[in-house]
This record gives C-alpha cells, structure tokens and sequence, in this order.
C-alpha cells in the first residue's frame, strides 16, 4: 500500500500554485492515494482550495496559533508524526519546501530527493545537477521511505475538478520555542517577484552603468516584468546583488525572458535554461546568447529597447 | 565562541561542467576545483564575526579524501584558525554529512555551525537543515544578513515572498544565500601562513555515526538542448512574433 502526503505551501488565505504543481508531479508516482496536509492556525479557506485540486483524495488540516508563520523547526515534528502512514513525503521545491523537507527527511532517517523534474517510477526521478548541465536518474531503495521536493517548473498544476475529503487532527507537539518569526518584508516592492515572475527582463554588461539599466526597468514595467541581470552587470554594480539571475543567483523558469545586452555566459545560461521563450538583444550576433534563444535581434541595445516598449505600451 | 564552517571541495562555478560521453558520470579529470562558493561566503561570515569580537575561532571542516585538503588550506589562508578534515574514501550523501558534523558538533561544542545553502554540485540544499534536525537546535537557512547579539542571532532570509526576519537562541545552524557578503581575497602571505595552522585528520569510521541508506544514481546525461531559434530584423517582426506566440 502506497500513498503519498504533500505539504501544502499557502499564506494563511490563499494555497500557492506551488502545490498544485506538487500534486501533478505526485501522480505519476503511482500511489493508491495522494493527501495534502494543511498547517494553519485556521485552515478551512486553505483545505478548500486544496480540496479542489484534481487527484487529492485527502485533505488533513492541523490547526495550532504557533503555524501562523510556521518555522521548519516546528512542523518537521508534526510531518514525522504523520508520515509512518506513508510511503512518500511531498514538498515544493519552494524556499518554503527546501527549507522544511530535509528537516523532516534527517528526523526519519532518509536522504531526499531535491528537485524531481521528471517521474519514472514511484521510486525512480530525474532531478538536475550541476545547475542543470546534466540531469541524473536517482533511485530510492526500497527500504527506504521517498521524501523528495518537486521543481515546479517542471510540472503544470492540477487542474481544480477534485473534491477530496477534509479531516481534522490534532498538532503532536510543541513550539521549541528557539526559533521566533519576526516578519517578511517584500523584496522592495517594486514589480513582481523575480523567481516566479512569469516575464522577466534582464540586462547585462552592455548597458555600461547604473543610470543607463533605467532602460530596462522601464521596459520591465510596461509590461510587468521583473527585472533581472547578469553576473558581470551586478559585478560591475549596476544592479543590486539579488537581481542576479544565474547559477549562483537565481534560477528561473518565466514564460518569456528577454536577455538584454548578456553575451551569455554559461553561469548565466544555466539560470535560465528552463525558460518558455528567451528573446536576445545583442549587438555581437556571435554572442552564444543567440545558441539558445528562440527568438533573436541583432542591434544596438540603447535604440531598440526604447521602441520595443513603446511598440508594446 | 566557536564557529564550525563546511568546506565541500566542488568543481569551479567557472568550469562548463559535462556529462562523460558513456554516462557514467561528469567529467572532472583535470578540471579546477574550488571552495564550493557559499560555503566560502559561509566562511567570509564567520570571519566577519570573529573579527567583530563575537567569537574566538574559526574553524574549517570538510568530509573527503587528501584532496580536500586543498580547500581547507584556502580556508586557512582566508582567516580560519584551523581545520579538520573527517577523512572518507568516497563521496557522502546529505544525511551522512549531517550526522558527520553532528558528531563534529558533540566534539567542538561551536554556538554557531555555518553552511553554505547548497553545494553547486549536487545542488541537494540539506546538509544544513538536516544538521539542525539531528542537533535539534534553530536553523536559519538562505541567510543574507547575520547580527548576533550575545547569546541569540537576528537572521534575515531570502524566501520567495522577499526577506524574512527570524530571532533564533543559539546555537545554531545557518546557511548562506548570496547575497551574505562577497568573500575576501587571499593574500600570497596568508598562503604561507596557512601552511603552519593546524589541520587535524579524524577517520570517519572514529566518528560512530550510524549508516545511511543512500540514493542510488542510476544514470548521468546532459540536459536536453534548446534549439530551432530564428532570428529576426526590427522591433516590429519581434513584436509581431511575439504576438503569434501569444507571449504579449
């Protein structure tokens, strides 16, 4: 008997598209049952939502003050109290996931599986190293229990058609009480979040200077994007470190990228590779940007931008 | 107070990694290896923390063969005060370096065990939290900013939804993000002095840590490639591509 349990990602009103995209990357591994466990101090707006998503047979919810803005600390105990009715343990491969499952995964005594991409079997996943410049088939022993995060962008979410069953349980231990939530500030307001975004703009070395990345901003906005850049752009500190978009910034999968002024060096192509359509502006129509974009112009960055944004305004 | 930092010795983030040609792994016969780059952030905090006064050592720890003294030589040089290598004829899996450095831990007593958030070779992100699980103290992972203050630590997050703010008791597990600080130089000096800092070797089979059950890999390939890109001349054919992709 196999059934798999999946950490639901939400803000306390609303289920991230996240789990979702759990679930589908949940249903090919084959299970007699998928559940989706809800950790909220009120969970019913939550379950709901869970409740619909096709393929959920279960919805749990454990209600508690303390999982308002839950730490890992707290509800790794709750999942391992959880998971012996279970073959496999689910999370996104979210900051929320990542920093939660191995929690859990270290207190049941198993390695995890990191960024599943593709399902072979129940025990069998595709996953990404080396930033995505090779992909290994990893397999789970059978002794083992599967606790692994999915790559979201990898997987669609689950339609909504579903309608799951919701049970209450009681939370099975106590806050630590050594780690305390202090806040969550957005990352300065200013457009959408660059790791989900589903547009991003992104410039490079090319536009020489801070002033001149104004460009980009513009161009980001009216079509509301975010705003990302290239290692050697932050490096030369024309953007702020956390718009770096690469190996050892962000990895992203938007629907449409727009590569502005990056040759595209591999640190930087491998932060993108995921992306539905790359679009590069470049003046060197040598530069291995255009390799892997789908859609390419050549030409002087500093005039084609402004008139890309007022054909699209 | 003491600061543990692990050191993994990975290939170069410079290097364009490649899968070998009959699948049975990536190719790193002769390629540059380095300080796995956020554990070297890791570090750079760590020292930063020492230089304020907010703790006495550093020190740097890594699981591998002889090579990886290599990287904690670098350690040495960076600032760290010593080093230890927990010497293993293989590679280990997250679980068995969390149980590792839990043993460090008992060993060292650190108010503070620093990892960078993930290795850029696995890209597994666990150690850390499962670290934390097994000494069941805070974890503060993706961390961009560190203030410690006597015996707790104010942690400010990179998380999807921005930056969170965490108040944790130490000791504790912390992981770096990039965006922590951008590591110093070594100075040829250093090198030389790195040389006479002590580096202790400890088997890991005289650690007592349990066995894992690991994760087999069954196979190695490349990524599938992008291709079948087109070229266009004005802004208003890419527009108008855009348009028939349904993109704008």
């Amino acid at each position: 008997m196999s059934r798999i349990l999946i950490i639901a990602e939400h803000d306390g009103q609303t289920l991230d598209p996240a789990t979702a995209k759990t679930v589908t990357g949940a249903r090919p591994m084959g299970a007699d049952g998928i559940d989706v466990v809800v950790f909220a101090e009120s969970a019913s707006a939550v379950a709901e939502q869970v409740a619909a998503i096709e393929g959920v047979d279960r919805v749990l919810t454990i209600e508690d003050e303390g999982f308002t803005h839950p730490t890992a600390a707290r509800l790794a105990p709750e999942i391992v109290a959880l998971a012996g009715d279970y073959s496999h343990v689910l999370a996104p491969s979210t900051t929320f996931g990542k920093d939660l499952l191995p929690r859990a995964a270290a207190l049941l005594g198993v390695n995890q599986v990191s960024d599943i991409m593709e399902v072979i079997d129940a025990r069998t996943f595709k996953r990404p190293i080396y930033a995505g410049n090779a992909i290994v088939t990893v397999k789970v022993p059978e002794q083992s229990k599967v606790v692994a995060t999915i790559r979201t962008a990898s997987f669609a979410a689950a339609g909504d058609g579903g309608s799951a069953t919701v049970e209450s349980r009681a939370a099975q231990s106590e806050d630590p009480g050594h780690t305390r939530f202090v806040k969550v500030e957005g990352s300065d307001g200013e457009g959408p979040d660059l790791a989900s975004a589903p547009r991003v703009v992104s410039g490079g070395r090319a536009l020489g200077s801070s002033e001149n990345f104004a460009i980009i901003f513009s161009l980001a906005r009216s079509m509301g994007a975010a705003v990302g850049a290239s290692r050697a752009a932050v490096d030369a500190g024309y953007v702020p470190n956390e718009l770096q978009v690469g190996q050892t910034g962000k990895i992203i999968a938007p629907d449409l990228y727009f590569a502005i002024g990056i040759s595209g060096a591999i640190q930087h192509l491998t932060g993108i590779k995921d992306a539905g359509t790359i679009v590069a502006i470049n003046k060197d129509g040598e530069a291995p940007i255009f390799e892997i974009a789908d859609i390419g112009l050549v030409g002087d960055l500093f005039e084609i931008v402004p008139e890309l944004e007022q054909a699209i305004g | 107070m003491k600061i543990l930092v692990a050191i993994k010795r990975v290939v170069d983030y410079n290097v364009r990694v490649r899968v070998k040609s009959d699948g049975s792994g990536v190719e790193t016969d002769g390629v540059k290896m380095s300080i796995n780059p956020f554990d070297e952030i890791a570090l750079e905090e760590a020292l930063r923390i020492r230089e304020k006064g907010q703790a006495d050592e550093v020190i740097a720890v890594s699981i591998g063969g002889d090579e990886v003294q290599q990287q904690l030589r670098t350690a040495l040089a960076m600032g760290a005060d010593r080093a230890i290598q927990v010497s293993a004829a293989s590679v280990v899996q997250p679980l068995t370096a969390a149980r590792v450095f839990r043993a460090l831990v008992d060993k060292e007593e650190p108010g503070i065990f620093f990892l960078g958030k993930q290795a850029i070779d696995d890209d597994c992100n666990q150690t850390g939290q499962m670290l934390a699980a097994l000494w069941d103290r805070p974890q503060a992972t993706f961390a961009s900013r560190v203030e410690i203050e006597g015996s707790k630590a104010t942690i400010a997050r990179e998380v999807d939804a921005g930056l969170e703010t965490l108040e944790i008791d130490l000791p504790a597990v912390m992981t770096s993000d990039l965006r922590l600080n951008e590591p110093r130089f070594v100075k040829l000096p250093d090198i030389m002095k790195a040389k006479r800092k002590p580096l202790e070797v400890i088997a890991i089979d005289d650690l007592g840590i349990e066995d894992a059950v690991d994760l087999e890999t069954v196979a190695w390939e490349p990524p599938p490639k992008r291709g079948g890109g087109i070229k266009v001349d004005s802004v208003p054919e890419l527009v108008t591509e855009l348009k028939n992709r349904g993109l704008l």
